[in-house]
């Protein structure tokens, strides 16, 4: 018998079972802490919070907080009224929405009375939704007891140093105890501060990620002591991101690189140890609302919302997450049957998905906005990360510029072995074959777990796979 | 000499109106940020810096209302 204990092993599986059982019990349903559940549920950002305490060489204040959001992304501010109500609007509209955070525009902790009077709102009216902090840590000793009243209970601290010298490359000033501090005196206090509100947090029983913006040549070399310094305190997770580029910020203008993405999955290998990482974080837009990469958000405006009516039903909501919970349920067990039990690893390859939600192969290789990729054997699957690209056909756009489109995703994409989605057009299918990747439309609408081991037997290994489902 | 803000360069943070001891900082519907030269007391007696100055995030955005009239 060689049954896989390994977190890494079942494609998709929740990579958290290896956690105690409360603590899994508050992220299973978080689609930025369980991998799994990002593909079923959803999370949104409610901009209330504009004013910053402190400056990050990679952020351009005229945008949102760059630790949460896409470089060059503005998003609406909200009262902490509008904010609510946005909430229930989207939480009864997309009833998978289960977690909202407040993120920014600026630093949530900088704005704290327009921070917490928002997540009082949203706790009285709507009690099932999880809540959660985003933070640069300056400040969050001083706010954990409010954080624990409001039970408040995951929080994300950007922490991107160890050593002094490496802060204060990052950060040129901050502004703490109604004084600015800058350079090497800044990015001390900025640090110890950090690293005391993860232990407060800790301490206080509130789950703790730790994000870091990796920047190869200011912090690529501390950041595995790093992952290991968090860990130890007992950050539960730790979401390595790549530095993006924002125009007219300090980094930009110092002609600093953003990591490859090989350097980035190298980084993300050197510091996996026992801590799991979040290889599914999209950083995601702070207001940006919906299931994977969608977002909705247009569809609920200030504008909009100042329109409609809305009546939270939170039984409603509930039976449809138990329905979802079905739908995992059955998931889990056709993944336990795909794979395993073998003694042979197989080689392992890379696989890009297309897939618009739900954990099924369900949408075209041309309208795909991202792939996720994952790493494939004999004895399981396992999720790296997503590459986003430009879907290069819709209706719109010139054929010509359709072309340079679809060169750009195969080039992000030139390491993977197959691609996997609902429908490919016989364009592409040429060009990826004409690079060697396998084309696969056949297993369009099964869930990705099936399709992968399908894919698996019949392509890597060559074994006859008989027809019908497992799963899905 | 009391503060002003300089209208173009703002980026409508909210931060200074949060931190003026004096309440001299408001903003209209349009996100548009105004220092009240009769209220703002350069933080004096207050604090050692001023803190609209120390927090904003825009360098030149907050300076002396001389150097505003001057222009
Ligand atoms: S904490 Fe966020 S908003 Fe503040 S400077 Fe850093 S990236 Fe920008
Ligand atoms: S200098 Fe002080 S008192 Fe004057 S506007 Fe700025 S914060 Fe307010
Ligand atoms: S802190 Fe500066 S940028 Fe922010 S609102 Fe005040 S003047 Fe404008």
């Amino acid at each position: 018998m060689s049954g896989c204990h390994s977190k890494q092993c079942g494609l998709g599986s929740d990579d958290l079972s290896f956690l105690p059982e409360d603590i899994r019990r508050k992220v299973e349903n978080h689609p930025c802490y369980s991998q799994e559940a990002h593909h079923f549920y959803a999370r949104m950002h409610v901009a209330v919070a504009p004013a910053c305490n402190i400056q990050c060489n990679y952020c351009n204040r005229k945008y949102d907080c760059a630790n949460e959001s896409r470089p060059g992304v503005v998003s609406e501010l909200l009262t902490p009224e509008e904010a609510a109500k946005k909430v229930l609007a989207v939480a009864m509209e997309i009833p998978q929405l289960t977690v909202v955070g407040i993120a920014g525009p600026g630093d949530p902790l900088a704005n704290p009375e327009r921070t917490f009077r928002t997540f009082e709102l949203i706790k009285e009216k709507a009690p099932d939704i999880k809540l959660c902090l985003s933070t640069n840590g300056l400040v969050l000793d001083k706010y954990i007891n409010k954080i624990k009243d409001l039970e408040i209970d995951h929080v994300t601290i950007t922490i991107n140093a160890v050593s002094v010298d490496t802060a204060s490359k990052i950060y040129p000033w901050i502004f703490y105890n109604h004084r600015r501090y800058r350079d090497k005196e800044a990015a001390k206090i900025l640090l110890e501060k950090q690293y005391e509100g993860l232990q407060a947090c800790v301490e206080n029983g509130i789950l703790v990620k730790v994000n870091t913006v990796f920047v190869p040549e200011i912090n690529g070399e501390e950041i595995p002591e790093l992952s290991k310094k968090v860990r130890s305190m007992g950050a539960f997770l730790h979401n390595i991101m790549p530095y993006v580029e924002g125009e007219g910020t300090a980094f930009s203008k110092a002609g600093i690189r953003p990591p490859t993405p090989q350097e980035l999955k190298e980084m993300q290998e050197k510091c996996e140890g026992n801590m799991n990482l979040m290889r599914h974080c999209r950083q995601c837009r702070a207001d940006a609302i919906g299931l994977l990469g969608e977002d909705r958000g247009q569809e609920f405006t200030k504008d909009k919302l100042s329109k409609i009516n809305i009546n939270y039903d939170p039984n409603w909501r509930k039976q449809i997450h138990e329905e979802i919970e079905k739908e995992r349920e059955k998931l889990r067990k056709a993944r336990e049957l795909l794979f395993g039990e073998t003694e042979n690893e197989g080689p392992k390859v890379l696989v890009a998905v297309a897939s618009k939600g739900n954990m099924l192969v369900n949408e075209h290789f041309g309208t795909a906005k991202e792939f996720l990729i994952y790493e494939v054997s004999a004895k399981g699957a396992k999720f790296i990360h997503h590459r986003k690209v430009t879907p290069y056909c819709h209706g719109s756009i010139s054929c010509l510029e359709g072309e340079n489109i679809l060169e750009d995703t195969i080039a992000k994409l030139s390491d993977c072995k197959a691609i996997i989605a609902a429908k490919i057009g016989f364009e592409p299918r040429d060009v990826l074959k004409q690079r060697n990747i396998d084309c696969v439309d056949e297993f369009a609408y099964l869930s990705i777990d099936e399709a992968l081991a399908r894919y698996y037997k019949k392509y890597v290994l060559k074994e006859e796979v008989p027809v019908g489902t497992n799963g899905g | 000499m009391p503060y002003s803000i300089k209208k173009d360069l703002c980026i409508s943070c909210y931060a200074c109106e949060d931190q003026c001891p004096t309440k001299a900082i408001s903003h209209n519907e349009e996100g548009e940020f105004f220092i009240d030269p009769t209220v703002c007391v350069e933080c004096e007696g207050f604090y050692e810096e001023p803190q609209c100055l120390a927090i904003c995030p825009i360098d030149g955005c907050i300076v002396k209302l001389s150097e505003v009239e001057e222009v």
